[in-house]
């Protein structure tokens, strides 16, 4: 009897510690697969701070550039050109303007890159012998500023005046160290001369890393790098966001109230409702082939304008405005409409002046994530003629004209690396800053006008 | 310019005609009959009248009278040059247009040239008062016949309200136009395109070497679209290998095991790597991730370049992961409770709960997201055109350079592109492929999700 109670008991004490043994295993694979599940977003959580800490890192610096901050002497020996022409009193128009015109010109041939080699030399006397060399501390777009300075103001000449002069791309990277400095000068892009100098000046104060706001205002360049700027693309971008915005929300809330409240289930209907689904998910490159078979190739409109752009990008964002105002329509409860309706509105009354506006918040969300969609999108400006290379901002959408993700791609590639590297991703932030802003203003609307039935 | 002119003008004198309108009902409401509609319909009504007609005109105009010109130019002139081909013609058309609108050309232009231009501006003089004077008639002559028409028993509300179900319908239909023109853009250029090269040539070839585009057909390279498919295969997969665990484990975790203030600071910030352009992950995978990749492999003793495909993929996994994870998170909510009440009453873990019941029932939304992230991946360009190095060499080494086919329609058709060679129509072939491909992913990835649903409760 004793033996027979024992034998079932050492059974279950095997059982016993099989189950205890297979539990701990059960729960060892429990915790793992939360380890992993924790380690995959903490993945996705770390490559978001890695990208962002890397942009930054690389970007910010350039914001600030080397700028020589000098006095400026306007030597009317070597600027020799009469008064600003004043208009006669028997002159007619016509005739001022090319007088006028006459003097800019013989403004524009004056040596200006003299006054900058002078202007520098004061600062380094032995500097004197080598001209061509000094002048390589200051980009050569520069010499344009001294020239609009007297356009404007020609009671300069003969005076001094301080002025802010943009160092040579060149330097500026020497300065901040972006080269290696233990470099032989075979290797390095400046004279040896022209190093010694950038460093004297630097630790004189002449040189300063001051906030450079022609990053902001100047087209690109490609003979002065220092000033090559985002005004362009900025511009550029601003358009394509306003023609997105005028064209695809009107468009794709108006299709979306139609689909979602007036149209019959049919086939007609069942056939747009697929289209606008497969649209959403076809690559925007395909929406670039489009734009350059259609818009370029056959209505013959201009290459980079950001007319075409908007275009292209509007035809984009179109199902994601459409979906969008679909689910918020879809949110409005159907009280609404039967209250308005049942008090003698008609249909479209309905919809305008109840459903629409209690749908609005929800509908300006999704627009607005669309457009910040639509103007990171690079592929398809390449394809319309938007990666050329744009010296003027744009005045009309019909001008050639870059964008920012264009001028990034652009100045990704460009030759001068350890300078435009930073320049890059200094656009980088800026297209980032007005994207984020973008949504942020999304949240906040959604956040204010949400509302709950 | 002149056109916004045109159009601004036109906008004014809609404004005016609706306050005209709005006037007008006004007055006679406040008179002993009572109106059918509200005052601001008559007004919309007269607006419509006066500006819509008049749109119609300047459209016409926009789009068919640069045709029409530079058709009767080219027709003046024929006997002078005979018939050209397309690009003859434009070249000849551009030079007569400079010389007509006072640019001129570098040479001395021909006699029939120059009297070409001179028809050609006059054309161009007579077509734009003739589009003013009638866009001008049509609005004026809309305008006083609705202000004659109104009277208080005209159905101003119901006929607004129609105009507007028309303007439904046709945005409604810009979504179809946009897909019609998308295949008959693509499916004409790579018509043309097969006039050149022999369909069979492009799909199977197994060299990829277009040389340069000249004038006029001189060697023709070689046009196969096996290297750039299997390139754009090895990526997506490189790809799909990192975004589908990391997109999957991380909606798991977010959906089932992670507290409330985890999941809502957690996923927005996740969700910006999906709001981030691509373009900025290209750069990144150009000056980060590939010199790491590089150096990696030096200190493993393998020849990793900087720009590959292994870089490329990687990168366009980790911009797949929110999207991923955001479709798989959806569906994986959508399981119901009571699924997993019941496996967890039988004894089983979470995580075996989620292994053998949830995931099985999430499985068919599971693998429409799986196809909807290689549609994108197989789309994907920025990033592939930065940092995949763009070598369209038949190989099996992700540690080398590839070249895919949305690289190579960029390549092809940006800088100097004329539509008339192989050279650059080969990238509508190459498009019309990529849009059936991701097209039949899509479509297959609904049917996966519709069919195989199950329907709880």
């Amino acid at each position: 009897m004793n033996q027979e109670a024992q034998a079932p008991r050492g059974a279950l004490e095997i059982r016993k510690r099989q189950i205890e043994s297979s539990l701990q295993r059960r729960h060892r694979t429990e915790r793992t697969f939360r380890a992993v599940g924790l380690a995959a977003v903490i993945m996705g959580l770390g490559f978001v701070a890695l990208l962002f800490a890397t942009i930054l890192a690389k970007g910010l610096p350039a914001f600030w550039q080397a700028t020589v901050t000098t006095e400026v002497f306007f030597d009317p020996a070597v600027i020799k050109v009469e008064a600003r022409p004043v208009r006669a009193a028997d002159e007619n128009p016509q005739q001022f303007r090319d007088r006028e015109l006459a003097w800019l010109n013989r403004l524009g041939m004056v040596n200006w890159n003299r006054i900058i080699e002078d202007t520098l030399i004061t600062h380094l006397p032995d500097a004197a012998e080598k001209r061509p060399l000094v002048r390589q501390l200051v980009t050569s777009g520069e010499r344009f500023k001294l020239r609009d300075m007297v356009a404007a103001d020609p009671g300069l000449i003969g005076k001094r005046a301080q002025v802010e002069l943009l160092a040579d791309a060149n330097v500026d990277v020497w300065l901040k160290g972006n080269i290696d400095r233990s470099l032989d000068d075979s290797q390095q892009q400046l004279r040896p001369e022209v190093r010694a100098w950038a460093d004297e000046l630097k630790e004189r104060g002449v040189i300063q890393n001051s906030f450079n706001t022609s990053f902001f205002v100047n087209p690109d360049s490609r003979s002065s790098l220092a000033s090559a700027g985002l005004g362009g693309a900025f511009i550029g971008t601003l358009y394509m966001m306003a023609i997105v915005i005028f064209l695809s929300v009107p468009i794709g809330v108006l299709s979306a109230l139609y689909l979602e409240e007036f149209a019959p289930r049919n086939r007609f209907t069942d056939l747009i409702e697929v289209n606008i689904n497969n649209l959403a998910a076809v690559p925007s490159i395909i929406f670039g082939l489009l734009g350059a078979a259609v818009f370029i190739n056959w209505l013959h409109l201009p290459l980079s304008a950001p007319l075409v752009g908007g275009l292209v990008l509007s035809l984009m964002t179109l199902p994601t405005v459409i979906i969008a105002t679909r689910s918020a329509l879809k949110a409005i409860p159907p009280s609404i409409r039967q209250a308005a309706l049942g008090i003698g509105a008609s249909k479209m009354q309905t919809m305008f002046h109840h459903v629409l506006p209690l749908a609005m918040p929800g509908i300006l969300t999704g627009a607005i994530i669309g457009v910040a969609q639509a103007i990171g999108e690079t592929a398809p400006l390449l394809l319309i003629g938007m990666s050329a290379f744009v010296a003027t901002l744009p005045v009309t959408p019909l001008d050639q004209s870059a964008a920012l993700p264009v001028q990034i791609y652009l100045w990704q590639g460009n030759e001068l690396r350890n300078f435009f590297e930073a320049r890059t991703s200094a656009a980088i932030i800026v297209l980032l800053a007005l994207m984020l802003s973008l949504n942020a203003l999304a949240i906040w609307l959604r956040k204010k006008f949400e509302r709950r039935w | 310019m002149s056109n916004s002119v045109l159009i601004a003008g036109l906008l004014i004198l809609t404004a005016l005609a609706y306050q005209f309108g709005l006037t007008r009902s006004r007055a006679i409401a406040n008179g002993p009959v009572r109106m059918h509609s509200r005052p601001g319909y008559y007004g919309l009504l007269v607006a419509l009248w006066c500006g819509l007609p008049a749109l119609g005109v300047w459209l016409a105009w926009f789009l068919f009278e640069a045709r029409i010109v530079e058709y009767m130019v080219l027709g003046q002139i024929q006997a002078e040059v005979g018939v050209l081909d397309g690009q003859q013609a434009m070249v000849l058309l551009r030079r007569i247009t400079s010389i007509a609108s006072g640019i001129g050309v570098s040479d001395t232009p021909a006699a029939y040239e120059l009297a070409a231009a001179e028809t050609m501006s006059r054309l161009w003089a007579t077509s734009r008062m003739a589009q003013v004077g009638l866009m001008a008639a049509l609005a004026m002559g809309g305008l006083i016949w609705a202000l004659r028409r109104l009277t208080p028993t005209l159905r101003a509300r119901n006929h607004v309200e129609k105009v507007m179900s028309v303007v439904f319908v046709l945005c409604s239909t810009i979504a179809i136009l946009t897909t019609v023109g998308i295949v008959f853009s693509m499916f004409g250029e790579a018509m043309r395109f097969f006039s050149f090269v022999n369909p069979i040539d492009f799909f199977f070839g197994l060299n990829w070497n277009p040389r340069f585009s000249t004038v006029g057909s001189g060697a023709q390279g070689d046009f196969g679209l096996i290297p750039l498919l299997w390139g754009t295969l090895m990526i997506s997969g490189i790809a799909l290998l990192v975004a589908v665990p990391l997109g999957l484990m991380s909606a798991v975790f977010m959906a089932e095991y992670a507290p409330d203030w985890f999941r809502s600071t957690a996923k927005p910030l996740l969700e910006i790597l999906a709001g981030i352009p691509t373009i900025v992950y290209g750069f990144f995978a150009l000056v980060t991730v590939g010199p790491f990749f590089h150096e990696l492999g030096q200190a493993m003793g393998l020849q990793i370049r900087a720009t590959s495909a292994l870089t490329a993929g990687v990168v366009m996994g980790i911009m797949i992961v929110p999207f991923m994870s955001s479709l798989s998170d959806d569906i994986i909510t959508q399981v119901p409770r009571m699924m997993r009440d019941g496996s967890l009453a039988l004894g089983a873990t979470k995580s075996e709960t989620i292994r053998k019941v949830v995931l099985p029932a999430a499985l068919p939304g599971i693998v429409g997201a799986f196809l909807l992230a290689a549609s994108r991946a197989i789309g994907e360009t920025m990033i592939v055109v930065l940092a995949a190095g763009n070598s369209p060499v038949l190989h099996a080494n992700p540690f080398e350079a590839v070249s895919t086919v949305t690289v190579t329609i960029v390549n092809q058709l940006t800088g100097d592109t004329d539509f008339a060679s192989p050279q650059s129509l080969v990238a509508f072939a190459l498009g019309l492929t990529l849009f059936v491909i991701t097209l039949g992913l899509n479509v297959f990835a609904l049917y996966i999700v519709r069919k195989y649903r199950e329907q709880y409760d």
